[in-house]
C-alpha cells in the first residue's frame, strides 16, 4: 500500500481535531487575520451568543479594504468606511485582539502584513476571510479564505469544520526568462486550467520555473490561486522561505528557531505520493500576458488579439464571450497593444509588495506618464512604503507623473475613494477583472507590475520589448 | 438560521456562467456592518441602470419573477471574493435555493451556513429546468430536501445530491459553533499537545 503523502495531506493530517462519521472535520486554525470588512457580524455573533475570543494571542488585526490611500491625517469622509474602521477598532479593544491601526507603519494589506511580520509560517494553518489568504501558501502553510459565519466559528473555537480538498499539482518546468514575472505565470495558469478548474482541490506549486521564483514571486502565485477556483495553494518550504522570515518580529527565535526550521524541513510531498490531478507545462510556452474579458482566465499573450467568439464552440463560454467583449468595449480581433488605457494601478495584495515595486520603478525611471492617464502606486504596507522610500523609488514615481500613496487595497476592489469611473480602463497589477470590481462600469486588464508600468508611460498596453 | 424542509416558488432562470460575487454584490455595498438590507443592491449591474432605475430585461424585474425564491444559474456560480455578504443579499431578497452545475467552494459554504440551499446537477437538467422556469408565472417549483427532490411544473421529478451533514444542518437550522463548542474537551486536548507551532 502506498502511504506517501501530499505536502497539503501532511498540513490536513496534523491540524484534525476530530472526524466525523461522514468524513467532516474538525481542523485547528493556528493563524486568524482579520480585517473590518467581513469581521463586525462576526464580533457581533459572539457579543449577541455571550462568547469570547478563544485564542486573541493567534489572531491579528489589520484594516485595508475601506482606508483611504491619502492623508491619513484627517477624518474618514466616508462616513460608513469610518463607521466600519471604528467597528473593527471597538471589537479589537473588546476582545482583547492585537491590531495595526491606520497610523501604525506596520498596517497594510493583511495579505502583505502577515508573512512581513512573520505571523505567516510554514507548517501552519492560517485563515481570513478574504479568498487571496491562499497568498500565504508560498510558505507551505495551508491557507485559505473563509466567510464571515467562519470568522465567528474560527474566533469562538480556533477550529474551523472542513471537507478535505482533492490533491492537485501544477508543474511548470524550464529556466524563467527575463521579462517573464510570477504574474505572468499565474495568469498562463489561470487561463490553461480555468477559472473552476481548481474547485475542490488545493493546488501544489512544483517544478524549476516556479520554484525559482523569490518569496514575493511565490505570494503572488498563491493569491491568484482562488481566480482557478481553488481556496489552497501551496510551495513547499526551502531555504528561501527560511531566509525570509528569519529575524522576522513574530517569527520563532533561538532554540524554538532552529526546532522549527527542522520540522519546516519535513513538510514536502513525497516522491510516490499520487495526485488526483496533475497539469504540466513548459515557461517556454509562457508570454508575458494580460486579460482581454471579465474573468482571470480570459487571458492572452501581450502580442496577441482580442479573441473572437464566434470561433467557440460552446454556446455557454460563447454567450460569456459576447457579453465580456460588449462591457469591455473591445472588438475581436483587435491587436491587445491597440487598447489606449485611462488609469494604471499598481498595488494589491497580488503585487504591492517591494520587488513588484522596484520592478515597476525600473521602467518608469526616465519616463513619464502618458498624457490623460491617472497612475497610482499603492504599496502594500506601510513598511514596503518606507523601505521603497528608502531607496529613492517614490521620487521616480512621483517625477514620472504618478500618485504615491498610503497602504491599503485601494483599486483593486473600488471599496474606498479610489475608483474608475464608468467606460474608464485600467492596466492593474490587482488579480480581478470582473464586470465593476474597479468601480461601476469600470475596466480592467490585469498584468504585471511592469506591463502596468509600461502601459502608463505609453497610454496603452504594450510590450515590454516595444518600450523605446 | 432557519430550518429548510421544502419550498414551493416561481424559478427565476439566469443562464450566465461564472456569476461573480462582485455581480451578486458589488464591493462598494459591503460597507454595512449587518446581516440584513442587502437585498435592495442584489445583483446591482443587472438589475438597475446607472440612474438606479430598474433595467427591464434582467429577470428579477420581470413580474412573474420578482418573487422568486429559487434561482437556476450556469456552471461557478458565486466564484470570487469570500464576501458573505453575497449569500446575505440573495436571502435578504428572498432567495433561499440556487440551482446550477457547479458552485464556487467558498461560496458554497457560506451559503449553507446561512440555510440556503445549493443543488448541483449537470448541465442537461438546467438546461430543462431553465426552459421550465421560463415559462413564468404558472410554473412553481418544488423542493423537497428530505427526499432530495425537486418536483417541476410537470410533475416531473429529479433527484438532487446534498452533503449528508449540510443536510442535517440545514433541515434542523442547526449553528455550527454550538456543535463545535460542545467539543472543547478535544480542542484543549489538541491544543496541548500541539508543540509544532513555536512562536
Amino acid at each position: 500500500m502506498n502511504n506517501a503523502t501530499t505536502l497539503y495531506d501532511k498540513l490536513w493530517n496534523s491540524h484534525v481535531v476530530d472526524e466525523q462519521e461522514d468524513g467532516t472535520c474538525l481542523v485547528y486554525i493556528d493563524r486568524h487575520l482579520v480585517h473590518e470588512v467581513t469581521s463586525p457580524q462576526a464580533f457581533d455573533g459572539l457579543r449577541n451568543e455571550g462568547r469570547n475570543v478563544r485564542r486573541p494571542d493567534l489572531t491579528l488585526a489589520v484594516a485595508d479594504h475601506n482606508v483611504p490611500t491619502t492623508d491619513r491625517d484627517k477624518q474618514i469622509d466616508d462616513e460608513e468606511s469610518r463607521i466600519q474602521i471604528e467597528a473593527l477598532e471597538r471589537n479589537c479593544t473588546d476582545f482583547g485582539v492585537e491590531l495595526y491601526s491606520m497610523k501604525d507603519i506596520r498596517q497594510g494589506i493583511c495579505h502583505v502584513v502577515g508573512p512581513e511580520q512573520g505571523f505567516t509560517l510554514p507548517g501552519t494553518t492560517l485563515v481570513c476571510g478574504d479568498s487571496h489568504t491562499a497568498t500565504h501558501g508560498a510558505f507551505g502553510s495551508m491557507s485559505f479564505g473563509i466567510g464571515t459565519s467562519e470568522v465567528e466559528h474560527v474566533l469562538a473555537t480556533q477550529t474551523l469544520l472542513l471537507t478535505k480538498c482533492r490533491n492537485m499539482r501544477v508543474t511548470v518546468n524550464g529556466t524563467l526568462p527575463n521579462g517573464i514575472t510570477a504574474k505572468d505565470l499565474i495568469l498562463a495558469i489561470i487561463g490553461k486550467i480555468g477559472t473552476a478548474g481548481g474547485t475542490g482541490a488545493a493546488i501544489e506549486f512544483t517544478g524549476d520555473a516556479l520554484k525559482s521564483l523569490t518569496m514575493e514571486g511565490r505570494m503572488t502565485v498563491c493569491n491568484m490561486t482562488i481566480e482557478a477556483g481553488a481556496r489552497v495553494g501551496l510551495f513547499a518550504p526551502d531555504e528561501k522561505t527560511f531566509e525570509y522570515l528569519k529575524g522576522r518580529p513574530k517569527s520563532p527565535k533561538g532554540a524554538a528557531w532552529e526546532a522549527a526550521v527542522e520540522y519546516w524541513k519535513t513538510l514536502k510531498t513525497d516522491e510516490t505520493a499520487i495526485f488526483d490531478e496533475e497539469i504540466v507545462m513548459d515557461v517556454s510556452e509562457i508570454k508575458p500576458q494580460v486579460t482581454w474579458g471579465t474573468s482571470p482566465e480570459d487571458v492572452v499573450a501581450i502580442d496577441g488579439c482580442v479573441p473572437d467568439p464566434d470561433r467557440e464552440t460552446d454556446i455557454n463560454r460563447r454567450n460569456k464571450m459576447e457579453r465580456s467583449l460588449e462591457y469591455m468595449g473591445l472588438t475581436a480581433g483587435m491587436p491587445m497593444t491597440d487598447i489606449k488605457i485611462n488609469t494604471a494601478f499598481i498595488g494589491s495584495c497580488t503585487n504591492s509588495r517591494i520587488e513588484d515595486i522596484r520592478a515597476a520603478a525600473s521602467v518608469i525611471e526616465g519616463r513619464k506618464v502618458a498624457h490623460g492617464v491617472q497612475a497610482l502606486v499603492v504599496p502594500g504596507s506601510g513598511l514596503v512604503k518606507e523601505i521603497a522610500e528608502q531607496e529613492g523609488l517614490d521620487q521616480i514615481f512621483i517625477e514620472a507623473g504618478f500618485e504615491w500613496r498610503e497602504a491599503g487595497c485601494s483599486m483593486c476592489l473600488a471599496m474606498n475613494a479610489d475608483k474608475l469611473g464608468p467606460g474608464e480602463r485600467a492596466a492593474s497589477t490587482s488579480n480581478r477583472n470582473f464586470e465593476g470590481r474597479q468601480g461601476p462600469g469600470g475596466r480592467t486588464h490585469l498584468v504585471s507590475p511592469a506591463m502596468a508600468a509600461a502601459a502608463a508611460v505609453k497610454g496603452h498596453l504594450v510590450d515590454l520589448n516595444d518600450l523605446d | 438560521m432557519e430550518k429548510f424542509n421544502t419550498l414551493t416558488s416561481v424559478a427565476a432562470p439566469l443562464p450566465l456562467i461564472n456569476v461573480d460575487t462582485d455581480m451578486i454584490i458589488p464591493a462598494r455595498f459591503l460597507k454595512t456592518i449587518k446581516r440584513t438590507g442587502l437585498g435592495a443592491d442584489l445583483f446591482s449591474t443587472l438589475r438597475f441602470n446607472q440612474d438606479g432605475t430598474e433595467r427591464e430585461e434582467f429577470v428579477l424585474n420581470k413580474p412573474a419573477f420578482r418573487n422568486s425564491e429559487i434561482l437556476i444559474a450556469g456552471k461557478n456560480f458565486g466564484c470570487g471574493s469570500s464576501r458573505e455578504h453575497a449569500p446575505w443579499a440573495l436571502l435578504d431578497f428572498g432567495i433561499k435555493c440556487v440551482i446550477a452545475p457547479s458552485f464556487a467552494d467558498i461560496f458554497y459554504n457560506n451559503s449553507s451556513k446561512n440555510g440556503i440551499l445549493l443543488i448541483k446537477l449537470p448541465q442537461e437538467q438546467i438546461d430543462k429546468l431553465t426552459e421550465d422556469a421560463e415559462l413564468g408565472a404558472n410554473a412553481t417549483m418544488t423542493i423537497n430536501l428530505e427526499a432530495q427532490e425537486i418536483t417541476g411544473p410537470d410533475g416531473d421529478i429529479i433527484k438532487f445530491e446534498v452533503d449528508s451533514f449540510k443536510k442535517h444542518c440545514l433541515m434542523n437550522g442547526l449553528d455550527d459553533i454550538g456543535l463545535t463548542m460542545a467539543k472543547s474537551d478535544k480542542i484543549a486536548a489538541f491544543e496541548a499537545r500541539q508543540n509544532i507551532i513555536v512562536a
